[in-house]
């Protein structure tokens, strides 16, 4: 414990740490977006490979033939839909029962906390058909799941065709050892949601929905179909989940190796991979791929049904067919024989998917980063916190002061010690009011709409997103009340105790955020590490102001949308990009409520206060 | 000092009324961190059920509560979360009079000293005011009844409240003086849990320095009062077990421990930080025990050197705990080896703050008697260093 203990060594440590603060913090934020950035360049991407042994060296034959069956289910549905507006039940039903699957219905219903613009729905509510294929040998305790999703905009009619050859061929065979679950879900996620919440008997996010007849044992993995042709040129993979959880890196090695069995094309975000890792095309292509998934992963939206799966640790994909301007088409006996060789290879497993990687980032279908590698860039930036902070102690302490009791009883707060030089209830008041604040914009734009519709001319949903704004904002006007509460008490250095308890707070929820979804934990260290570090009261005060507020975490949030839609080369104008900002606040505020996304708490809850204590430090008197 | 102590009292109350009431109560009384295996109050019930269908309740090996509270919770059971508030208000009612009379024994002491000279003539910083020491025991009481780690046992209903309970009535009656009922509460706390066994020699020095005896093997007078001492806290034990009806299955011996001959309450507070860092199952309850009693070592402050790391370490582990017990248990990507690596960081983050603690003792002692200003031969500042 030499570097402990032994004071000559420390104060030479100290002295460097103090002295070399500046240009260390400055090297360490741009080692760590440099490392972000270097990790789509090959010598940090891997080649992907099959870790599962059971997955790994069987050979399968897909005989799958029922394309025009497939079609023939398509044509039939889309009829029965177009005729009665919602899903067919009674024509699911006869037609699962004819192929000889055992058919329950579920049906389920909730209302939104307010109404949804973009899905055009409030008093939402449904009915879900599957249909479980018995294994004829085994006992019914492992199950797999095909699900399309049917939506009010998204019909998915060849995909229930396909849905039911796939479940008619399937029934034919002899070689299944783990059930199969055929599931058509009502309403998109909000079905699959209460379908899986039923099956697994909890209730997290409030659906009412009735309880399932019949139940085929844990699943072990799910595949989620959507096809609205009946050719199609690509077949597009989607794996971000909700919270940013991602599946087992080998479900999508085993989508990808079947995909190539098959002659099929596999894309990844719409975009095929690049071939040439030689010049600096491919890589540049790569880093795009890269920064729009961690993008997508630090939206923590479910792009697709598999991400409402993976929360109960079933590994799913989502599979999309595209039909876009190619010359070579691929009709449904191909995607069939892909579909068929999955299942056939998920059928091998012996115990759940653990083998691959569960977390990692994906610059191309063929190439990953693993968490190992990754890392370190989110390490680097809040290394820059940790440095600031141990600046600022040693400053405080340097000041000369000795321990000061507080007057009167201290605050709450064990175990930070009792005594430092500022005392610890002028921080409690800026605390608390910022994580007062945090609570109002958690809980006041839901609670509040009704009053709001009452006395301004706005829909709810507008009152919600326009209330959210409205107390955001507020929370800039804070510095002036809350110096009328402190000010009797803090002396000149207040305003380095609270910048340390900031910083600590921070770097904490930075931390644990990036531990449990990389993405948006580095999204967040990128753009708020260098304004925390930054602030202070004395020097230029309306470009740090400048600085702190287009870091915030709203302004995070309307840049990387406008990022995002340029990295889709879809660029938008301030006008749109302003309306999608709104209209994602909605969709944030809503998926919070309904799927039980963390994005809206954690921003509002956590990072907000946060923020909101840097400001206090800004406008130190 | 009634009056802020009552309301000191009334607002841990009502904190702890108001998460027995929400929803909150639950959630927490089924975190790993708050109940161990020895301590849920889940198993008291389970226990309490079995005994009422006439099944010994230590059939099936999943209750390990002593005879003696399954009767006490017999009787109680309506009243649980009555009890459990009433524990906690009765462990910080008997710290705070406990320090109390610590601290008028310290400046007792620190005035004889300084009569007789003893200290170095410099050291006028050093030396302990009335009135600084004079909101210790409020603060302990606060530090114990408002540190979240006890409202979340509390809120758990875990039964290491009850031995903290035991344990604070122990320091309390041995620094009254009265040896009687100080053997007869270490007792109790050993009968619980095994651990407060390695409290008996502090307390048992801490006895005789009171009575001014002389601790030398040649002293009749010391191995009368350690007999009666240990007879009676010995005879208190075999009446409690035998009252049960329940062999207790071994006997730890305690090594023996030596140092701070003349300073028991400290070594007191060591103990209890190792008992609570090496015992099997740990739970924050442990942790938040001895720390209540920081205040009292307010003094040494200055001599602290770790203390930013020590504390940044003990916060990021506790935010931690819950966030990989999630990527372990739900999320399926994270096993065990990181959960219980963030445990180790805490133990050793808890091992450097009490060897800290431990160091600033030793310096502020040293200071006292050599002087606060050092000057090495040559006349430059001397340092000190720990061999």
């Amino acid at each position: 414990m030499g570097l402990l203990s032994d004071p000559v060594r420390r104060r030479a440590l100290a002295r460097l740490v103090l002295r070399l603060n500046a240009p260390l913090c400055v090297l360490s934020y741009v080692a760590g977006i440099a490392w972000f950035l270097a990790l789509a360049f090959p010598p940090l991407t891997q080649r992907t490979y099959m870790s599962e042994n059971a997955m790994g060296s069987t050979m399968v034959e897909e005989q799958f033939a029922g394309g025009d069956r497939a079609r023939g289910f398509a044509r039939d549905f889309a009829a029965h839909r177009r005729k009665s507006g919602a899903l067919p039940v009674a024509w699911l039903e006869r037609t699962m029962r004819s192929v000889g699957l055992e058919v329950y219905t579920q049906s389920f219903s909730r209302k939104l906390p307010f109404p949804d613009e973009t899905h055009e729905r409030y008093m939402v509510s449904g009915t879900n058909v599957y249909g479980i294929l018995r294994a004829p040998r085994a006992a019914s305790t492992e199950s797999l799941v095909l699900t399309v999703p049917c939506g009010p905009d998204s019909t998915n009619s060849q995909a229930v065709g396909l849905l039911l050859a796939l479940a008619a061929h399937f029934r034919g065979q002899i070689y299944w050892a783990k059930d199969i679950i055929f599931l058509v879900t009502e309403q998109d996620l909000l079905g699959t949601e209460a379908w899986l919440e039923a099956y697994h008997d909890i209730n997290v996010t409030g659906m009412q929905s009735s309880p399932l007849q019949g139940r085929a044992g844990a699943i072990q993995a799910a595949v989620a179909l959507e096809l609205s042709s009946d050719v199609v040129t690509s077949l597009d993979v989607a794996v971000e989940g909700l919270n940013g959880q991602l599946p087992n890196l080998d479900l999508l090695n085993l989508f990808q190796t079947f995909c190539q069995k098959g002659g099929l094309l596999c894309t990844l975000q719409g975009k095929l991979q690049p071939q040439d890792w030689t010049s600096v095309d491919g890589p540049l292509q790569a880093l795009q791929t890269l920064l729009l998934m961690v993008l997508q992963q630090a939206s923590g939206r479910p792009h697709g049904p598999h991400g409402l799966f993976l929360r109960y640790r079933v590994e799913a994909l989502t599979i999309r067919g595209i039909n876009s301007f190619r010359q070579y088409k691929y009709d449904l006996v191909a995607v069939g024989k892909a579909l068929e060789g999955v299942f056939r290879k998920l059928n091998h497993l012996l115990e759940r998917l653990h083998q691959s990687f569960f977390f990692y980032l994906l610059p191309a279908l063929s190439r990953f980063v693993s968490i190992g590698l990754y890392m370190p860039a989110a390490g680097f930036l809040l290394l820059v916190l940790g440095l600031k902070a141990l600046e600022l102690w040693m400053q405080l302490h340097e000041a000369g002061v000795g321990p000061e009791e507080p007057g009167g009883a201290s605050g709450p707060s064990p175990p930070l010690l009792p005594a430092q030089s500022v005392g610890l209830a002028s921080l409690v008041a800026p605390l608390l009011i910022s994580q007062a604040m945090g609570l109002a914009l958690y809980v006041l734009p839901v609670l509040g709409q009704h009053v709001a519709t009452q006395h301004f001319p706005v829909a709810e949903a507008e009152a919600v997103v326009l209330t959210l704004l409205a107390i955001y904002a507020a929370g800039l006007a804070l510095p002036h009340s809350t110096q009328r509460v402190v000010s009797a008490q803090a002396p000149d250095r207040g305003w380095m105790a609270l910048k340390l308890v900031a910083l600590i707070y921070l770097a904490l929820q930075l931390a644990c955020i990036a531990l449990t979804n990389f993405s948006l934990g580095f999204l967040l260290a990128a753009t708020m590490v260098p304004a925390a570090a930054l602030t202070k009261p004395c020097g230029p005060r309306p470009l740090y102001a400048m600085l702190l507020v287009l870091t915030s975490p709203a302004a995070t949030l309307l840049g990387s949308l406008f990022l995002w839609r340029e990295l889709r080369e879809a660029p938008l104008s301030l006008a749109d990009g302003w309306q999608l900002f709104l209209v994602a606040l909605a969709q944030g505020v809503l998926e919070h409520h309904t799927y039980g996304a963390l994005l809206f708490p954690l921003l509002a809850l956590g990072l907000y206060p946060c923020w909101l204590l840097f400001w206090n430090v800004l406008f130190w008197k | 000092m009634a009056a802020p102590l009552a309301l000191v009292l009334v607002v841990a109350v009502t904190v702890r009324a108001a998460l027995f009431r929400s929803s909150l109560a639950e959630f927490i009384s089924e975190r790993v961190e708050v109940v161990s295996p020895l301590s849920s109050w889940k198993r008291v019930v389970e226990g309490l059920s079995l005994l009422d269908l006439g099944v010994s309740p230590y059939s099936g090996a999943v209750f390990h509560e002593t005879p003696l509270i399954i009767y006490l919770f017999h009787f109680l059971i309506d009243y649980a979360e009555l009890v459990f508030m009433i524990t906690d208000v009765l462990t910080a009612v008997a710290l705070y009079f406990a320090i109390q009379d610590f601290n008028k024994v310290v400046f007792k002491k620190q005035k004889l000293l300084l009569e007789l000279d003893q200290y170095a003539p410099d050291v006028a910083e050093l030396i302990r005011t009335p009135m600084e020491m004079r909101y210790i025991p409020l603060k302990v009481a606060l530090f114990y009844l408002l540190n979240p780690y006890t409202v979340l046992s509390c809120v758990a209903k875990s039964t290491c409240a009850i031995n903290n309970t035991l344990i604070a009535f122990f320091i309390l009656t041995t620094i009254k003086g009265s040896a009687f009922l100080s053997a007869i509460f270490l007792a109790l706390a050993t009968y619980q849990s095994l651990y407060p066994l390695t409290l008996f020699v502090p307390g048992l020095l801490y006895l005789l320095q009171r009575q001014y005896i002389p601790v030398k093997v040649k002293s009749k007078a010391f191995w009368i009062f350690s007999w009666e001492y240990a007879m009676m806290y010995v005879g208190s034990l075999v009446v409690i077990i035998c009252l049960s009806f329940f062999l207790l299955s071994s006997w730890d011996f305690i090594p023996a421990v030596y140092g701070f001959m003349e300073h028991p309450i400290f070594f007191m507070f060591i103990q209890m930080a190792i008992i609570s860092i090496f015992k099997s199952y740990p739970t924050v309850g442990d942790v938040a025990l001895y720390m209540a009693f920081f205040p009292v070592w307010n003094h040494l402050y200055r001599f602290l050197r770790n203390i930013f790391v020590l504390t940044c370490i003990i916060i990021v582990c506790s935010l931690l705990f819950p966030v990989l017990w999630h990527l372990w248990i739900y999320a399926g990507s994270a096993n065990s080896n990181f959960f219980y690596a963030i445990t180790l960081t805490f133990n050793v983050g808890q091992i450097l703050l009490i060897s800290d603690y431990f160091y600033a003792f030793l310096r502020r002692e040293y200071y006292l008697t050599h002087g606060l200003y050092l000057t090495a031969k040559d006349g430059t500042e001397a340092m000190l260093v720990l061999k």
